[in-house]
């Protein structure tokens, strides 16, 4: 069993990244990258249909043990039954005009379909209110970092001003006084902000870019050298 | 003497045309200018050194001023199938194109079937005569006036092309095409010489990481800063623990290709492995089957590691959605609902990341995040009580596991930005000097790291 769980996924890990790095630098090799990519579509496939049964097992428990909430399972299963059977059934979907007479040869997503018409007009939507709750969840993070406890919360605070102001017709006015081509424009609040954002913000950001890329580098070393093998659940 | 309307369109149109301005009467696409000048010497060669399906094309400029081009369009046409390869599929092919040819060879000079065909193919015509009317090729695009180079990239690397390039004046008007360059198969190098200063980088990053693994398996001390987010794991599991509530684990919203999730899935051995320890719930919902799949396998582990193979529960450890909003829809209300008393985010995280947070904050979890997702960084340090930024959190697996296999990894890991540091204050250095001296030297020294050395 040892070689099943971890000999072989390890000596497969290693070969897939050995494979990966030899198609970045040798072009007659790239066709060797994309078929080791191909294998983790493969895998993720037949994971997919594992993750659709732990989905139906899960909820269909709940029900059947009628823990709390157990509704909200029932809501899960019928839409995943409902849109499951209208996709694989392509209802409503017209045929391809080269074979006007064969139902299926339509498409699932195709403009018209009751598919299609769930994802327009209940999907889209539903993901649409969950993303515009961002804006909220922004004004109550902003308002608790942005709090003058200490120095640096300060600095924050200070720098938050300048650019959030920067950005804005008010802080255009404010310090429209201030002549565009005298030696102080650069004190202008949309030109401090300009120049947060393109100086002490970039530095900052960069030098976290050139840190993961080492991270990225020295934990694929240690994936591929089989020393990090916690991924495999070798626990510590 | 007035002139009748017919005389002074006649003269008007002399005029013209003795000045080089076309008229084109009853035409509505009138062209007051004549076409330009066609561009010439076109040359298309492979570009050497790289992954295959790029030409390089030059071409001489048009004797029309550049100020009165709009550019100049590349064509591009790619050569169908020549009979020579043909004949190589199948022998009945070959015999087939090869018969009418091969019919005089044989009968007249005596040569074996088998030479003659070969004869034939080779004198057959290499390639189908490409269409005369340029507005059958492919257009590549119009570039400025000012180029007279190009590169063709995304070409089929086992096709053969010839190209042609055509001057357009400002009102839209073409010039005659080039003649047609040569027959060019984009071929891929054996090696691509652009990436080679990215190689050298990665090579020297992974012997300085190889030397200090062997330096620390042969007892070299290895010592690593604390990371205040990966201390309070056990304050974060006890808290869990004394309160009676479940640990939340979100291992990202990624699949296990990207390598956030496969170090989100190292730091879950590890807290599983306190929880298991401290006899607290930890509950793992995941974006992705095959995390779902990874996760259970290292939370076993870390379940047995701990003596508790009893108390492992793979329900806990389950699949949600793949989709962004559906799987925070769930979580979130998951959250409101259990009030888990810790939540940890390691991953990769979009615009989910402030959503998980805050509402963890809401219901008064202890929360540590980890992310190199530099965009959602804010969010998480807003948000959360620790937060593992980038390097941090792939270190967390050398980190908590202490190995000096894994601690000599991290210590690699400084040289690398050793040598990042050194690149930097050089290139800082040209850059000022050339700023101050405006040496043409300087900054092509310049311009040398930035567009080969990081540019590869």
């Amino acid at each position: 069993m040892q070689i099943l769980t971890r000999s072989i996924p390890l000596f497969i890990t290693a070969v897939a990244g050995v494979v990966m790095i030899l198609s970045a630098f040798f072009p007659y090799t790239s066709d060797w990258g994309k078929f080791a990519g191909q294998f983790f579509n493969i895998l993720a496939a037949f994971a997919f249909v594992l993750g659709g049964g732990n989905l139906l097992k899960l909820h269909l428990k709940k029900i059947s043990d009628q823990r709390p909430g157990w509704a909200y399972s029932g809501v899960v299963l019928v839409c995943f039954i409902v849109t499951l059977f209208v996709g694989l059934m392509k209802i409503g979907a017209y045929p391809n005009p080269t074979y006007p007479n064969v139902h299926f040869s339509g498409e699932t997503q195709g403009s018209g379909s009751m598919f299609w018409w769930f994802y327009e007009y209940v999907f889209k939507p539903l993901t649409s209110t969950m993303f515009a709750m961002l804006a909220f969840y922004v004004a109550s993070a902003a308002f608790r970092a942005f709090r003058a406890k200490n120095f640096e919360a300060i600095l924050l605070l200070g720098t938050a001003f300048i650019v959030l102001l920067g950005r804005t017709f008010a802080g255009v006015l404010a310090t429209g006084w201030i002549p565009p081509d005298s030696a102080f424009s650069g004190l202008r609040l949309e030109n401090l902000s300009v120049y947060v954002m393109q100086v002490f913000n970039t530095a900052g950001t960069r030098a976290i870019m050139i840190g993961i890329a080492l991270g990225i580098a020295s934990t694929s070393m240690k994936i591929i050298l089989g020393i990090d093998r916690s991924f495999l659940g070798s626990g510590d | 003497m007035r002139m009748s309307t017919i005389q002074t369109t006649l003269l008007a149109t002399a005029v013209c045309a003795s000045a080089g301005v076309q008229v084109v009467l009853g035409s509505s696409t009138t062209s007051w200018l004549a076409p330009p000048e066609a561009p010439t010497n076109l040359v298309a060669n492979d570009l050497p050194w790289d992954g295959g399906g790029t030409v390089q094309i030059d071409w001489t400029a048009s004797a029309t001023p550049e100020d009165q081009l709009k550019g100049y369009e590349i064509l591009a046409h790619e050569l169908s199938v020549t009979p020579q390869e043909q004949a190589v599929e199948t022998d009945e092919q070959a015999d087939r194109a090869a018969a009418q040819q091969t019919e005089s060879l044989l009968e007249g000079e005596g040569i074996a079937p088998e030479d003659a065909r070969r004869q034939a193919e080779l004198s057959t015509p290499t390639f189908a005569t490409p269409p005369e009317d340029v507005s059958e090729w492919d257009s590549l695009g119009i570039i400025p006036a000012v180029q007279t180079t190009y590169q063709a990239t995304g070409l089929n690397k086992d096709g053969v092309y010839i190209f042609k390039i055509r001057a357009i004046g400002l009102e839209g008007e073409f010039s005659a095409p080039t003649a047609a360059s040569g027959e060019i198969r984009p071929v891929a190098a054996f090696f691509n010489g652009r990436k080679l200063p990215l190689l050298i980088t990665l090579a020297l990053i992974a012997a300085a990481v190889f030397i200090f693994i062997v330096l620390a398996r042969r007892g070299m001390p290895m010592r690593i800063r604390k990371i205040a987010g990966l201390e309070a794991v056990d304050e974060a599991v006890g808290r869990a623990t004394e309160m009676g509530r479940s640990i939340l684990y979100i291992n990202g919203i990624q699949d296990m290709d990207d390598l956030q999730t496969v170090a989100g899935v190292t730091v879950l051995g590890h807290v599983a492995k306190t929880a298991a320890e401290y006899d607290a719930k930890i509950e793992v919902p995941t974006a992705r089957s095959l995390v779902m799949t990874a996760a259970r396998e290292s939370v076993q582990s870390s379940y047995f590691s701990a003596g508790r193979p009893d108390a492992y529960n793979p329900d806990l450890i389950y699949y949600v959605t793949d989709e962004q909003f559906g799987f925070v829809a769930y979580v979130s209300g998951m959250m409101t609902r259990e009030k888990p008393a810790a939540c940890f985010y390691m991953g990769s995280f979009f615009a989910e990341s402030l959503i998980l947070a805050e509402t963890g904050n809401s219901v008064g979890a202890i929360q540590i995040a980890g992310t190199a997702n530099p965009s959602q960084l804010p969010f998480f340090v807003a948000a959360c009580d620790y937060t593992l930024i980038g390097e941090e959190f792939f270190a967390a697996s050398a980190y908590l596991s202490g190995q000096p296999d894994q601690l000599g990894s991290l210590k690699g890991q400084d040289v690398g930005k050793i040598l990042v540091g050194i690149v930097i204050i050089i290139g800082v250095t040209l850059a000022t000097l050339q700023a101050i001296t405006g040496s043409d030297s300087l900054e092509a020294a310049v311009n040398y790291l930035v567009n080969v050395l990081l540019g590869s």
